[in-house]
């Protein structure tokens, strides 16, 4: 592995114990909701919050307690911080300058990454003249040009707007994918992380609560945020044979036999929503209440409350028919074979 | 709002604009214009506005080589007693300047603390000197350049640094290519703000350099001294120091005086 870190940070209350490891060519996506310490991740191995206990280990070099400017890192931050007083080649050509190029061979090194991110004729401006996605390719020249072990992306898109999001996000992997180092994508936005990342490592209060690849997170989800980051109801229960018990005392029938604790999962679009309680179909039906209705993609996602919390896709059309809207009784009813449980 | 002000704060709002405005207006129309022109190419007067122009600008260098690390000290090192340290640089902005005066004496006299041990080391005295008027300048226009600097890095966005250090720049370097051109309009109009304190000194600079005609004699100490002998060359003067005043006021109006 070419960064192998334990990082522990406690700032008060809040306590990080995060162990990374990411080969060399490997993305790895940091996912976490706010307040998760992926920031306080990212400052941790790019030097500017000191660890409390663990390691850094990058490229056989031990960086526990060295200085940022000692670190072998390229950091892109969330809003760029490219420094407004200076052109953006001199922006890019700061960090070869600071490793020791002399002010023309820095120049060229800078040039020559401009061209990579197709922005050498923008050499001569100052970022503030910058939309936000020649910013963000700006950002990022100036992180890779001193060709760092690590790069570390702290929300590299969240700052764009949509359509400049699909476009860098489409460039941002081209590159990635040319960065021989490790990199390191911190992200609440799963989009980004699906299309980017080779392996996931999910955080929430500070530690590690699911790690692996796109395939075994959007099929096995662990927690309730990592469900809803994968569009999932998901709930914790004790499975015997077809029927699952929760913890509030509600029974789900499930399609495959299972036994002990387990998780059952199924999409929002699952659910369907009845004015009376519907007969016939072995289903799990219950009453629900209309907790908040938001557009979704072409649909409306409902949120109920009842016995259990869950989330269901409805067309505006079926919507309109039965008049959802916050406070009414609904039925919500679930297939049994639409569900899925797997061991907690 | 559109309303009529109550008389009960007209009135005395006017009173109060006249107040600080006639003593101006009572210097131009009192001056001596036919004989201005040969009256500022008296030696005197050239002699005083040059000694005041030299010692106001040594005093803002003096100042920045050591507000600015200062006013980063404050800003951005986190150190016990850091309130207590910034009490006491402000003292000077509320110390009745003849006061500070004597306290130079007392610290940088011949028979003073330092000032004894300057004079016997190296042969140095300070006190009724060009240099002593540089020191009094700066020891009284120092605290308008640390405020005007702090402020200024305390608004400048740290995480700028933070950038820098990943990028392989040391704190220094960070300082000298991210930190002061990111501050340099509040470093400006600091220097500003403290070389127009410098220039206006008199009781710091007549108590511990005194009133040496050529050597430490500075504008507003010939103001001074001319109002006993030839009023008008004072007036000559003053409408001087006015008209510098009024400058400083224009290039300032950016960041102290627009309205909000």
């Amino acid at each position: 592995m070419l960064l192998d870190a334990h990082l522990i940070v406690e700032r008060g209350a809040f306590r990080l114990d995060l162990p990374l490891s990411v080969a060399r060519g490997e993305v790895v996506a940091l996912l976490g909701p706010n307040g998760a310490g992926k920031t306080t991740a990212v400052r941790a191995l790019a030097g500017l919050t000191p660890l409390t206990s663990g390691h850094i280990r990058l490229d056989g070099a031990v960086l526990d307690s060295a200085s940022p400017e000692q670190r072998p890192i390229g950091v892109v931050f969330q809003d760029y911080l490219l420094f407004p007083h200076l052109s953006v080649v001199d922006n890019v050509a700061f960090g070869p300058r600071r490793r020791g190029l002399s002010r023309r061979a820095a120049q060229a090194a800078a040039m020559a990454w401009l061209h990579r991110v197709g922005l050498a004729e923008l050499a001569s401006k100052r970022p503030r003249e910058l939309s936000g996605g020649q910013a963000q390719r700006v950002a990022l020249a100036r992180a890779l040009v001193t060709d760092p072990a690590l790069l570390l992306l702290d929300e590299p898109l969240s700052a764009l707007d949509a359509r400049t999001r699909i476009d860098t996000r489409a460039s941002l992997l081209h590159h990635l994918r040319d960065h021989a180092g490790a990199t390191l994508l911190v992200t609440h936005d799963p989009l980004d992380a699906l299309v980017l990342a080779d392996r996931f490592v999910i955080i929430e209060d500070g530690v590690v609560v699911q790690t692996g690849d796109a395939a075994s997170i959007t099929a096995h989800p662990r927690t309730d945020y990592i469900a809803r980051l994968v569009g999932l109801n998901l709930y914790r229960g004790h499975a015997s044979g077809h029927s699952v018990t929760l913890a509030a005392g509600f029974v789900l029938a499930i399609a495959e036999e299972q036994s002990g604790d387990v998780f059952v999962a199924f999409p929002p679009s699952a659910v369907a929503l009845f004015p009376d309680q519907p007969q016939g179909t072995p289903r799990n039906t219950w009453p629900a209440t209309i907790a908040g209705v938001h557009r979704h993609g072409d649909y409306l996602r409902i949120q109920l409350d009842g016995p259990i919390g869950a989330a269901a896709d409805v067309t505006p059309a079926a919507a309109a028919q039965l008049h959802l809207e916050p406070g009414r009784p609904v039925w919500a009813a679930v297939k049994a074979s639409e569900t899925r449980a797997y061991p907690a | 709002m559109k309303q009529k002000a109550p008389l009960a704060l007209l009135l005395p709002a006017l009173l109060g604009l006249v107040f600080l405005v006639l003593p101006l207006l009572g210097l131009l129309l009192r001056a001596p214009w036919a004989t201005l022109g040969t009256r500022l190419t008296q030696p005197a007067i050239r002699q005083a506005l040059l000694l005041s122009l030299q010692t106001a600008t040594l005093a803002t260098v003096l100042c920045l080589v050591l507000g600015v690390p200062l006013a980063w000290m404050l800003a951005r090192v986190e150190f016990p007693g850091r309130r207590i340290v910034r009490a006491l640089v402000m003292v000077p902005l509320v110390l009745p300047p003849v006061v500070g005066g004597v306290a130079l004496l007392l610290v940088l006299g011949r028979r003073g603390l330092i000032g004894s041990w300057l004079d016997q080391t190296f042969g140095i005295t300070l006190p009724f000197t060009t240099a002593g008027v540089v020191v009094a300048e700066a020891f009284v226009a120092m605290p308008f350049l640390v405020i005007a600097v702090e402020g200024a890095l305390r608004g400048a966005d740290e995480r700028y640094e933070e950038a820098a250090a990943t990028l392989g720049a040391s704190r220094w370097t960070t300082f000298t290519h991210v930190t002061l051109p990111l501050v340099a309009p509040g470093v400006a109009a600091g220097a500003v703000l403290c070389w127009a304190r410098a220039l206006g000194e008199f009781g710091a600079t007549i108590t511990f350099a005194g009133n040496f005609p050529g050597r430490t004699q500075t504008m507003p100490l010939a103001v001074y001294l001319a109002l006993e002998t030839d009023l008008d060359a004072a007036i000559v003067l003053s409408l001087i120091l006015l008209a510098v005043s009024v400058g400083i006021l224009a290039t300032l109006r950016e960041k102290w005086v627009s309205s909000p």
